[in-house]
């Protein structure tokens, strides 16, 4: 394993120390650096805080900024923030319009997040929206639903300028939930990720193997299968979203991201969204907004995610809304 | 207090050692169906409460029990610190609620259902509940230290042929059979531990 390392116990504090300084201007460290802050916080607005592990950046700290997040706890590589640093992040961040906290569904973020909010109840106004976008099927065998992944990042944009245009925290939430059900994605990866901690891949594939129905930390995905051609593969991965209920609004105008996982380099992921679009507009749905780039990522791991959020007036000026953060201006 | 001093003293350096000697196993496990670093998290908990060894082995067992709980929860993460935090934060307080109670079984029982309703999760699940579940159990049978320490290993091994339902590893779906969970596998780590440990300080 080659990276660019101290000692793997401190490399998340210290890329952490590196991006406050390199956005100063924007952002600043919160009460004993246990999270990342807007550097000019606005009384009367809901304070939209988000987090998770390290290792999917530049989510969630890149998003921290004027028409996006307040605050961003961020836990060690692919291990959810601790409650400690929620509950500082409310505490300093909400100015008196309450808190809403922004969490992809995984069992870890959901339960510390939730200890955060219980240990606050009473104190602060809390309320949580959980983002499950992923779109690979498990079928029975999950309970905890579906995962949160690169749609996270639509939602922290929209509801983030939703409460820089001044709606309350009950709106947002309800925004949020509508919202969410809007948005699928489907990941595929071409390898393992290389966890600086055990500095050994996550899983490993033959060279014409690929994992498809991946999340955002390195887990194997639904299913391993032979390496197919970008055409075969963009594809596959469009079927699994439109055949995912609620995915077939023929006419309705959407967003369209493909996000690298951080081994893939762009001209990939512009390839990838090349064939996207043609097939997703070939069944009747308008692309009217893409993104296109490296946002939610898991290490070093080569691959790409597709998502597709249906859009409405009100989310679509949202979007539109003007965002100064360091990943997304 | 002196006894729970020692106790106490006694129970952290236990649960911290088998941590540190197994971490790189509960790590291989956790690579098979989750993302490889269950042994590292739980070594950084396990430290945590170590280095606060002094102050937390001066307090009463339930009081101290409760500290444990959130240190662990504030320094593991992930759904293994809240897990962990959580069993030992409600048996903290039941037990200092309780005090006058002798009945350890049924406070350790009610802690299981909060961990439970924390993950909202059941036996079955494949999860730390499928070693925490009869190991109460045997408990509540009054099984000698010896009996509730081989029920924790021969759960966690039933693990295996479960597939999982909460946590990372039940994206995996069916490919997650034939994998001892981690958080089973770290959770009969301590409680063989705690019970060896019981059994030379409490001969009975």
């Amino acid at each position: 394993m080659k990276k660019f390392m101290n000692k793997a116990e401190s490399m998340v504090a210290e890329s952490l120390e590196g991006f406050v300084l390199a956005n100063e201007r924007l952002v600043m460290f919160g009460s004993d650096r246990k999270f990342v802050r807007r550097r000019h916080l606005v009384p009367g607005k809901v304070a939209i805080i988000s987090g998770g592990g390290a290792g999917h950046e530049p989510l969630h700290v890149g998003f921290v900024g004027q028409g996006m997040l307040d605050a961003a706890c961020t836990g060690h590589i692919f291990t959810s923030p601790t409650p400690d640093q929620i509950i500082a992040a409310i505490e300093e961040t909400d100015t008196g319009a309450g808190c809403l906290l922004i969490v992809k569904n995984y069992d870890g973020d959901v339960m510390n997040f939730e200890m955060a909010a219980e240990t606050l109840a009473g104190r602060h106004r809390i309320e949580i929206v959980i983002v499950s976008d992923d779109a690979a099927a498990y079928g029975a065998a999950r309970s905890s639903g579906r995962r949160g992944v690169a749609g996270t990042l639509i939602v922290e944009k929209v509801l983030g300028a939703a409460a820089e245009a001044g709606v309350g925290l009950v709106d947002l939430k309800q925004l949020g939930e509508r919202l969410g059900k809007q948005i699928r994605t489907i990941g595929v990866a071409l390898g393992g990720v290389t966890v600086p901690d055990t500095a050994r891949a996550t899983f490993l594939l033959e060279p014409d193997e690929m994992e498809v129905g991946v999340g955002i930390h390195g887990e194997p995905g639904v299913s391993r299968q032979r390496l197919a051609d970008a055409d075969a593969i963009a594809a596959m991965l469009c079927d699994t979203i439109l055949a995912d209920q609620g995915m077939r609004n023929a006419g309705v105008p959407a967003l369209l991201l493909v996000n690298g996982f951080g081994g893939t380099p762009t001209p990939e992921l512009y390839l990838i969204y090349n064939v996207a679009r043609r097939l997703i507009e070939a069944r009747g749905i308008r692309i009217v907004r893409s993104l296109v780039g490296t946002y939610v990522t898991s290490l070093d791991m080569a691959g790409l995610s597709v998502t597709l959020s249906f859009l409405d007036d009100e989310t679509l000026r949202l979007w539109d809304a003007p965002v100064l953060t360091a990943a997304l201006r | 207090m002196q006894t729970d001093r020692t106790l106490i003293l006694g129970l952290i350096e236990t649960c911290r050692e088998v941590i540190a000697a197994h971490a790189d196993h509960l790590c291989e496990l956790d690579r098979a169906i989750g993302d490889g670093d269950h042994g590292t998290n739980m070594r950084r908990g396990c430290d945590a409460v170590y280095v606060d060894r002094d102050r937390l082995s001066g307090m009463p067992l339930a009081q101290a029990l409760e500290k444990i709980g959130l240190t662990l929860v504030m320094n593991i993460g992930g759904a293994s610190g809240p897990l962990y935090g959580t069993l030992l934060i409600e048996m903290g307080r039941k037990l200092g609620s309780n005090a006058h109670k002798t009945n350890f079984a049924a406070i350790v029982g009610e802690a299981i259902d909060a961990v439970a309703r924390r993950g909202r999760s059941q036996e079955g699940d494949k999860t730390l509940l499928d070693v925490l579940y009869p190991v109460h159990t045997e408990m509540v049978r009054q099984s000698a230290l010896v009996r509730i320490a081989d029920t924790a290993k021969e759960s966690a091994q039933l693990t295996a042929g479960m597939r999982a339902m909460r946590g990372r590893a039940s994206f995996l779906g069916d490919r997650s059979i034939g994998h001892v969970d981690p958080g089973a596998s770290s959770c009969a780590l301590l409680a063989t531990a705690i019970c060896h440990y019981l059994k030379e300080y409490r001969p009975a």
